[in-house]
């Protein structure tokens, strides 16, 4: 983003009407921080009013917002949110794999490639089709049953395979859109400079492609990291089981609260930082002026 | 001299629409041949079969002698020899003007870093682009990015350089400084075919000129006879359309 004007050390002096207008302009913007801070002072009075005095609130706050109690179960819910976190960080390295692997398969124009490229379409279509909650019941209950040798029966991993296999095919399509999206004169450029088609996809396609959809797939983990907590279904220790089983024990629902706020300490950095990358990506395509 | 470039009665059509009719064409070594005639009438497609971005429905391309246009061919060897430039620039937009210049000499080429950056250096200084070198493609002014895409073209060593309306997308102040090169590659004896629209440059590289309408040369022959003394009645009107748009 561009500063506008030039507010600052301008290379010449500036003349009578734009110091003028400078004047103005601090005052205009003076006077939107006094309506923003009052209209932001006066809402939050009002909710925080409302809340306090309705009749639950003191129900409520001893249910949900047991200070003491949140301290007493911080720890073993955090100790959880270490396995999301663990199990987010070994999942997007697989997913991100797989995922660029399908993508490209779907996009092949290579006839070897042919019968690869007709089984990824029918991955992508079941995995983006069925709900993870299923993928990880299934995984997790039924691949077990099986009694495979040499098969696992770690609930952890088998909760990230269902997270892999489901998430792959999310982020191949958002992968695919972006190769999709790239103009094909970029294509001929390459090809006409003597580039194969691999090195045309390598050098010239994917580059601009994973640049164009780092904000969906900013998105994406921070779905991710979210939908880890499904697989406490299993039985995994993490942050959504911990609270559950301090909260099945006390029937106060703080340690819920908890989990939930360390997500957020988490999840929203990461969702403004997806916005910052969106409008960075938004702003580049658009150069021509803010309004 | 021998023919770098032969077109053999080449035909193409997009479904029912026949874009090129019997095209025959010789381009012998250091000359420029260069396609006129209105948007629509072939231009493009032509310079994209002989890239064979495009491939041909009957006729054949032959490159040095050797036909380029049989179905087994592989294109990349074909293209490893000829390159083009667009219209549209296509500079890619990730890859600073260095990396744009050096990618094809290093990866298609087998050259090392250095050598590439070498080749590269020696034509952006030749063309007042050194300073531009580390810059991204969207720094650049149109005339300036147009002939960053030239240099990519040219630090392959091509036999053939097509160029398609390389100054059609310009501001009329940014033609010449791109003219100005092909000029100068033409002075180097630069084997090229080349569309466009500006007819006193073309009377200066052209050794043939040719007219299309509809897919079909016209008329053909040397710049001073079709570009001045035109035959046929269409050439005619389109000259003078030309000519009025203030081109020539
Ligand atoms: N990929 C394509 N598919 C279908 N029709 C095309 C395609 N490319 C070009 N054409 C058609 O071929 C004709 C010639 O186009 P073109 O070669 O671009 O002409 P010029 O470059 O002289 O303006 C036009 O009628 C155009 O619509
Ligand atoms: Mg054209």
């Amino acid at each position: 983003m561009e500063k506008r004007g030039n507010e600052h050390a301008s290379p010449w002096t500036p003349s009578e009407r734009e110091l003028e207008r400078r004047q103005i302009r601090r005052a205009l913007t003076k006077r939107k921080i006094v309506i923003a801070s009052l209209s932001s002072l006066i809402v939050i009075s009002l909710l925080a009013t409302v809340v306090v005095t309705s009749p639950g609130f003191q129900v409520v706050r001893q249910t949900f917002f047991d200070f003491h109690y949140g301290q007493v179960v911080i720890k073993t819910v955090s100790r959880g949110i270490l396995v999301n976190l663990l199990l987010t960080i070994v999942a997007s390295i697989l997913i991100g794999f797989i995922a660029l692997v399908l993508a490209l398969l779907r996009t092949t124009k290579s006839a070897a490639l042919v019968p690869f490229r007709f089984l990824a379409t029918v991955y992508v279509d079941i995995f983006r089709g069925v709900p993870l909650l299923l993928v990880i019941l299934l995984v997790g209950f039924g691949v077990p049953a099986l009694r495979l040798t040499g098969m696992t029966n770690s609930v952890l991993v088998l909760g990230t395979i269902a997270v892999v296999l489901t998430y792959s095919a999310y982020v191949a399509e958002v992968i695919r859109s972006g190769i999709l999206s790239i103009h094909p004169s970029q294509r001929a450029a390459a090809r006409s400079l003597g580039l194969s088609q691999a090195q045309t996809m390598r050098h010239v396609v994917l580059p601009q492609a994973i640049r164009r959809v780092i904000p969906p797939l900013l998105n994406d983990f921070v779905s991710l990291l979210k939908d880890t907590g499904l697989v406490s279904i299993l039985g995994v220790t993490d942050a959504v089981r911990a609270a559950q089983i301090h909260a099945s024990r006390t029937f106060n629902y703080t340690p819920y609260v908890v989990a939930a706020l360390l997500f957020l300490i988490i999840t929203i950095p990461l969702t403004r930082y997806t916005d910052k990358a969106l409008h960075r990506t938004y702003s580049a395509q658009n150069a021509q002026g803010e309004a | 001299m021998s023919n770098v470039l032969e077109l053999r009665n080449v035909r193409k059509s997009f479904g029912e629409n026949v874009v090129l009719h019997d095209i025959s064409l010789a381009v012998p070594e250091h000359t420029a041949t260069v396609l006129i005639g209105a948007s629509g009438s072939g231009k493009s497609t032509l310079l994209r079969c002989i890239n064979l971005l495009e491939s041909i429905d009957d006729g054949a391309i032959l490159l040095d002698g050797k036909e380029i246009s049989d179905p087994g061919i592989d294109g990349d060897a074909v293209r490893r020899k000829l390159t083009m430039v667009f219209q549209s620039f296509n500079l890619f937009p990730h890859k600073t003007v260095l990396e744009n210049v050096t990618l094809a000499p290093i990866k298609v080429h087998g050259k090392s870093k250095e050598e590439a950056m070498e080749i590269a250096t020696l034509l952006l200084s030749r063309f007042d682009l050194l300073e531009k070198a580390d810059q991204y493609p969207d720094r650049l002014s149109g005339g300036q990015q147009q002939r960053v895409a030239i240099i990519r073209s040219l630090a392959v060593n091509p036999r053939l350089l097509l160029l398609d309306e390389v100054t059609s997308a310009l501001d009329p102040v940014l033609v010449n400084e791109v003219l100005s090169i092909v000029r100068d590659l033409k002075g180097d004896g630069m084997t090229m075919v080349l569309a466009t629209h500006e007819m006193g440059f073309a009377t200066q590289v052209a050794d043939e000129v040719c007219f299309l309408e509809s897919g079909t040369i016209l008329e053909r022959g040397p710049a001073h006879e079709v570009l001045a003394r035109p035959q046929h009645q269409r050439t005619q009107d389109f000259l003078k359309r030309v000519h009025e748009a203030g081109r020539l």
